[in-house]
């Protein structure tokens, strides 16, 4: 086992390479590029075997991925932002399939404005298509999680595709010790893909394609989908604990720190819960019992689990690094979650930050923690909070006065 | 010199400098020295756009434990300037966080007091003197600033400096690795003297945790908060000039006034006098070079910019 300096692109890509995935179908985008290059270099080197087919759109780029592994092959891809969304319509048709592959995405903002950097908004716009989604925080965690992802995806239990997500920027750029396990191990983990009745054959003809009119057969063909997403959670859960048997590093369908005593958690996803994480240890240091959660699996959602580790708490700040009607994704989430239990719930305060990249330092965190204890006090959670500045709105008017944006609005009759 | 780290702190470190200089690269021989030297590392470059002459940074953190802070450092440790001309322009960010116990090495032919003169709050200046490279080789500048950075921390070995580069360039030519090597380890024995000036977590210390100012966003209607640029020419304001390292310029003798190269340039800058001849708007042109290769008569030539006045060595 060698640990190395690796970037989130370069845990993804090995994370490939180890599953010893047949197929890559591939079309660019920042900040995700790198992982196709590091695979075609690979490749180009003869040190891997695998078929990479370059095609013009993340639309083809999805197709072709579903229509290989409805052939039976292992299939990997990866894309980010505005690429997922142009895949959008097959990544719904391809779970429809029941086409199990895995797909890496490098969380980017949406446009417009254009950005490079990360949120979430893109991966979320995926939560319903049928794909299983796992969040990662650590470059460790995405090399590990793609090795997870195929277990879960081609369990007959499950057989559906899962989306490895990994923040822009925060994981793909940055570089951090990572573990590469041996070659042999992950193959005792992840044994060859046994892909039963997917196969192609010239005798064995299958259609993919199919029509159904009358919605009876369409409520049954999606629900069991459905179904199978939500086996997920067991299954993630029996193949978490192989995992750290096999390689010793824990991957349950939440990571917890600091729960057990605490009054307030704070439930973020992805790469910027790992900043709270770090702002917990010196809240602790300052006497507060405060502690944070993040759902590894968001798809399906661990609804359960969830409800077990905020059960008796008394404020619960939701920092959604995405922008939903209503509040944040995961606060609207997590209150349907909370909301069919009897017993008293924690009161949930929502904020808004990260958007596009945008840093939340320490301090503010340590402000969400004493604006939700605030609010516990009080009784009431007060809207959702967008984590702003008068320093950046300044920044803001700065960038209007240069593009002209003060002009004189068009006068409106009334 | 005593070394004052306590075991657990953690290095912040911050590099400042232009796309083209391998900024990037010093902040990830340095990630790998401090990660030979037994280390938790975490090394990342932050840019825009990829382009030459662009302001980028790079960031390293170091310490015994697991790092758990990402993104912007916003209380470096050591800030390391590459190119002295960004301390002068704010968004480039370079004195952001910079205080009286913050490590500010200056690649630069300015002296240590000049600095401290001009800029309040430095106050810890170590220069690094420009190292004789043509302007060909302004990526050698990475190694130069990762190998004096490594000497200002104090716990990096010139051994582990020495196997960072040959990881960082594994499968390069060997004379570019030598060459890397040799600037590295030169910076490196330049800092001897202040061997260990960084402390780990300084920069950290004494902050009192002020609450962020929040606001209210408040509505405004989409006339105003729409993402659109009213203004014509705002880009003429942007002198893109400055991110020139090579300059195209015309033969007018060759050029045979095919009008090809200006409607290649994808700033729009190349016009055409009365006689067809081409007219570079040198305040504007990038240095893309184009130009240079889609010219049919190979009447474009790409010449190195001059040195700026001051700079010469
Ligand atoms: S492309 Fe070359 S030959 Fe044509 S106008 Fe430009 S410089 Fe002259
Ligand atoms: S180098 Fe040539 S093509 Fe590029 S911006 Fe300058 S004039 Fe235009």
């Amino acid at each position: 086992m060698t640990r190395t300096l690796l970037t989130g692109n370069g845990a993804a890509a090995w994370g490939m390479r180890l599953a010893r995935a047949d197929y890559l179908p591939a079309f660019p985008i920042t900040p995700q590029t790198e992982i196709i290059e590091t695979v075609a270099s690979w490749i180009n080197r003869n040190e891997i075997e695998c078929r990479m087919t370059t095609l013009e759109s993340e639309h083809s780029m999805l197709t072709a991925a579903g229509a290989a592994a409805a052939t039976g092959v292992r299939v990997f891809s990866a894309t980010s932002s505005q690429g997922l969304l142009y895949g959008m319509e097959m990544l719904y048709t391809v779970a429809g399939w029941r086409a199990p592959l895995v797909l890496v995405n490098v969380s980017r903002g949406l446009a417009a404005p254009i950005t490079l950097e990360p949120d979430h908004n893109d991966i979320l716009a995926a939560r319903d298509c049928g794909a299983l989604q796992i969040h990662c925080a650590t470059c460790q965690e995405v090399l590990d999680s793609i090795l997870l992802a195929y277990r879960l995806a081609e369990d007959w239990r499950v057989r559906l595709p899962v989306i490895v997500n990994l923040d822009g920027f925060y994981l793909s750029f940055t570089r951090e010790p990572v573990q590469i396990p041996e070659a042999a191990a992950v193959n005792r983990f992840l044994p060859p893909f046994d892909s039963g009745n997917l196969c192609f054959r010239a005798s064995a003809p299958t259609s993919q394609a199919v029509a159904v009119l009358g919605g009876g057969p369409y409520s049954y063909f999606r629900y069991q989908a459905y179904l199978a997403a939500m086996n997920a959670l067991g299954v993630f859960e029996e193949i978490g604990q192989e995992f750290r048997k096999q390689f010793g590093r824990s991957y349950d369908l939440l990571d917890t720190y600091h729960c057990d005593d605490a009054d307030i958690l704070f439930v973020m996803l992805g790469s910027f819960a790992t900043k709270a994480r770090e702002a917990v240890d010196h809240l602790r240091a300052s006497g507060q019992a405060v502690g944070l959660v993040r759902p590894r699996l968001l798809r399906p959602f661990p609804k359960m689990a969830l409800q077990r580790v905020l059960a008796g708490k008394q404020g619960v700040a939701v920092i959604d690094q995405n922008l939903s009607p209503g509040g944040g994704f995961l606060y609207t989430e997590l209150a349907t979650a909370l909301y069919d239990q009897s017993t008293a719930k924690p009161l949930l305060v929502n904020f808004i930050g990260g958007l596009g990249g945008r840093d939340i330092s320490r301090e503010e965190f340590f402000e969400i923690a004493a604006e939700t204890r605030r609010a516990v006090t009080a009784g009431t959670a007060p809207l959702p909070r967008l984590l702003f500045t008068a320093a950046e709105l300044r920044e803001v008017r700065k960038l209007q006065a240069i593009a002209g944006s003060r002009r004189e609005p068009p006068r409106r009759e009334p | 010199m005593p070394k004052h780290h306590r075991s657990n702190a953690l290095f912040r470190i911050r590099f400042h400098g232009r796309g083209g200089q391998g900024v990037k690269t010093a902040s990830r021989i340095l990630g790998q020295a401090f990660f030979l030297a037994g280390y938790e590392v975490q090394d990342a470059p932050r840019y825009g756009a990829e382009r030459r002459g662009a302001t980028i940074f790079a960031y390293v953190r170091a310490s015994h434990d697991s790092i758990y802070e990402r993104g912007i450092i916003r209380r470096p440790d050591l800030v390391v300037v590459a190119d002295e001309t960004l301390v002068e322009i704010p968004a480039a960010g370079v004195l952001q966080g910079v205080t009286k116990t913050t490590v500010v090495l200056i690649h630069s032919k300015l002296t240590a007091e000049d600095w401290i003169k001009r800029y309040t709050p430095l106050e810890k200046v170590v220069i690094l003197h420009p190292v004789k490279t043509r302007r060909q080789e302004l990526h050698l500048d990475s190694a130069a600033c990762a190998g004096a950075a490594a000497c200002l921390a104090g716990v990096i070995t010139r051994d582990h400096l020495q196997r960072a580069i040959e990881e960082e360039f594994v499968g390069q030519k060997g004379s570019l690795v030598q060459a890397n090597l040799t600037q590295a380890l030169d910076a490196y024995n330049q800092m001897a003297l202040d061997s260990g000036l960084v402390i780990a977590g300084s920069g950290d210390q004494g902050t009192t945790p002020a609450s962020p100012d929040w606001i209210d966003l408040p509505f405004e209607a989409a006339d105003i908060s729409a993402p659109t640029i009213h203004a014509a020419l705002t880009s003429t304001q942007v002198t893109t000039g400055l991110w020139r390292t090579l300059r195209p310029v015309v033969d007018e003798n060759i050029c045979r006034r095919c009008g090809l190269c200006s409607s290649y340039c994808p700033e729009g800058v190349i016009s055409l006098d009365d006689q067809g001849i081409p007219v570079i708007d040198y305040v504007h042109c990038k240095g893309c070079l184009v130009c240079v290769v889609e010219c049919p008569a190979h009447a474009i030539h790409a010449h190195p910019e001059p040195v700026p006045e001051g700079e010469q060595t």
